[in-house]
């Protein structure tokens, strides 16, 4: 590391916060409200392709037309990629230390034919594996405000069984 | 269509290091500028339009080209800022391209650079994410890579240890540029030791953060003359983005009639068909990828047409891709040596630019006549030059 130089000046952007407000657009809230209410996911289905995407979008982008119907999804589904983070890391969402090592994965969730990203509840890359089964753990009813969030995360399934 | 042929006449850059608190963004740029325009044998006064890029958040300035309009040399020319994000250095140059081959410009700046010690390099990447379904679990490249990485040794059997050789090859290389940013002679059990990031990647398979800038000076055939060193022709680009979700790329893989990667085996598709590339391992004298991570040096390999689907670790273990192998790929020690973000493609430009023109110092390629450029951003986004030492026939997209 450089030895710090009392004769270059740095200034931080300190404490002050610039909060945003994003709008989740009609389709995304319908997702959001859905787990937040229900505990139910839903997807939006293609005219064209067929395709069925989680979380719902409004276009589909390689038939490039704009979706309606709206078809539930299951809350189980497999891995498709994963990683468990290790390295300590301020969450610009918060400003606070993300907990690690967590795991997150691209999980396919059936009746969909695209990924979400989620958390998996194993930090053991031994225990676990592309195609593992997974479900959906929510938060508990009077916690869910209307954010991905709202899934806690992803248990993995025992495969044994 | 493209109306005139563009080369590279000019090369700049400043030493990549991991922090520069001596110069501010703007003096920063002017370093790589002045250089740029000394090179080229030209002032200010002879450059008719600029291009510049760096990544959006990083610095928390937003309109840099006007920002730095002191140190980048536009006051009172025509400017414009690209950002693509990984990509937006290799997006500078085409965007310069651009201006050229069209014929309303002779002679066009690119600058492209970056300085991450002022902001977190991981928190700033996940800003460009999706807040709703991306920045809750996202941590960052290293995780989004990762992910790629497990996949890839699932599906091919590649292993850790594979990847290694892609990082100690790169060091290696950037042992022998004075303007790399880790001058690091590293081992594979350096490599294999090193701890986790994010399983299945290690501190020595990524890239460091850097402070850095680069400047090019892209001319028209109807003035390439004026300059003091040959040209460097640019033969052909291509560029194919995906989706922006993070676990999209995986999805296309299915739906975007791709294999593996799809936006850089289309860019591929066409940028090999316009330059009549069939076999790019004996084609190529050389190759400057933008490889963030030491397992892209395998992926991207296969992807690349340099070797077949699995095929990355033994082509890199043979050494075909080392300095004085078949197709030398990242003579200046690549991105896994410096990541400097924005301006890290231009980098890919600039060095196969200087080896073109056989300037390239200790780490020069005897006779290098072809060479490929690459840019890597976002996910899994893919920008991709052709620059040769031979004059195109005619114009060419
Ligand atoms: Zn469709």
């Amino acid at each position: 590391m450089a030895e710090k130089r009392k004769d270059l000046i740095k200034i931080s952007s300190g404490e002050a916060e610039q909060p945003f407000r994003w709008s989740a657009g009609a389709d995304g809230s319908k997702f959001l409200t859905e787990i937040r209410d229900h505990k139910r996911f839903m997807g939006i289905k293609c005219p064209k392709c067929g395709k069925v995407y989680v979380p719902i979008r409004r276009v589909c982008g390689p038939c490039y037309v704009e979706m309606e119907e709206l078809v539930p999804v299951s809350d189980e589904g497999s891995i498709v990629t994963y990683t468990v983070v290790q390295f300590g890391f301020v969450d610009p969402s918060t400003g606070k230390q993300k907990p690690v090592p967590y795991c997150y994965a691209v999980i396919h969730l059936d009746g969909s034919d695209s990924y979400i990203l989620h958390f998996v509840d194993e930090t053991d890359p031994e225990k676990l594996k592309i195609g593992a089964r997974v479900k959906a753990v929510f938060e508990d009813d009077d916690k869910r405000t209307g954010s991905l969030l709202d899934i806690k995360h992803f248990a993995l399934l025992d495969q044994t069984g | 269509m493209a109306k005139k042929r563009v080369a590279v006449t000019g090369v700049g850059m400043t030493k990549q290091r991991s922090s520069r608190p001596d110069v501010t963004g703007i003096e920063l740029i002017n370093e790589a500028v002045r250089a740029a325009l000394d090179d080229a044998g030209i002032t200010r006064k002879d450059v008719d339009a600029i291009v510049i890029g760096n990544m959006d958040h990083f610095e928390g300035i937003n309109y840099v080209d006007t920002w730095s309009v002191d140190g980048n040399g536009a006051l009172m020319k025509p400017i414009m800022k690209v950002c693509t994000g990984g990509t937006t250095g290799t997006t500078v140059a085409m965007a310069a391209y651009y201006h050229v081959a069209s014929g309303l410009f002779d002679k066009v700046l690119a600058i492209a650079w970056e300085k991450n010690s002022e902001s977190d390099t991981t928190g700033a990447i996940i800003t460009a994410f999706d807040p709703f379904w991306d920045r809750p679990c996202f941590a960052g490249a290293v995780a989004g890579l990762a992910l790629e990485a497990t996949q890839y040794m699932a599906e091919t059997g590649a292993t850790e240890e594979d990847a290694a050789y892609v990082a100690v090859r790169d060091r290696k290389h950037a042992l022998l540029n004075p303007y790399a940013h880790l001058h690091i002679n590293l081992t594979i059990e350096m490599v294999m030791e090193s701890p986790y990031l994010s399983w299945p990647v290690k501190m020595g398979d990524m890239c460091p953060r850097t402070d850095g800038a680069c400047a090019l000076i892209f001319a028209s055939e109807d003035v390439v003359d004026e300059f003091p060193h040959r040209p460097a022709w640019i033969l052909a680009v291509a560029d194919r983005h995906l989706w922006a979700y993070t676990s999209d790329p995986y999805v296309n893989q299915k739906m975007v009639g791709g294999t593996w990667f799809p936006a850089m085996e289309k860019a591929t598709e066409e940028i090999y068909s316009k330059v009549g590339i069939t076999d790019p391992l004996n084609q190529f004298d050389l190759a400057e990828l933008y490889l963030p991570y030491s397992f892209a040096g395998l992926r991207y390999m296969e992807s690349l047409g340099f070797c077949d689907r699995g095929g990355g670790p033994e082509l890199v273990r043979s050494g075909a891709t080392d300095l004085g192998g078949k197709c030398p790929v990242n003579p200046s020690g690549g991105v896994l040596s410096s990541n400097a973000i924005g301006a890290t493609g231009l980098l890919r430009v600039a060095e196969c630019a200087l080896q073109l023109q056989g300037r390239a110092g200790e780490r020069q390629v005897p006779n290098a006549r072809l060479a490929l450029a690459t840019g890597f951003g976002g996910c899994f986004w893919s920008d991709e030059l052709i620059l040769g030492v031979d004059k195109p026939e005619k114009p060419r997209g």
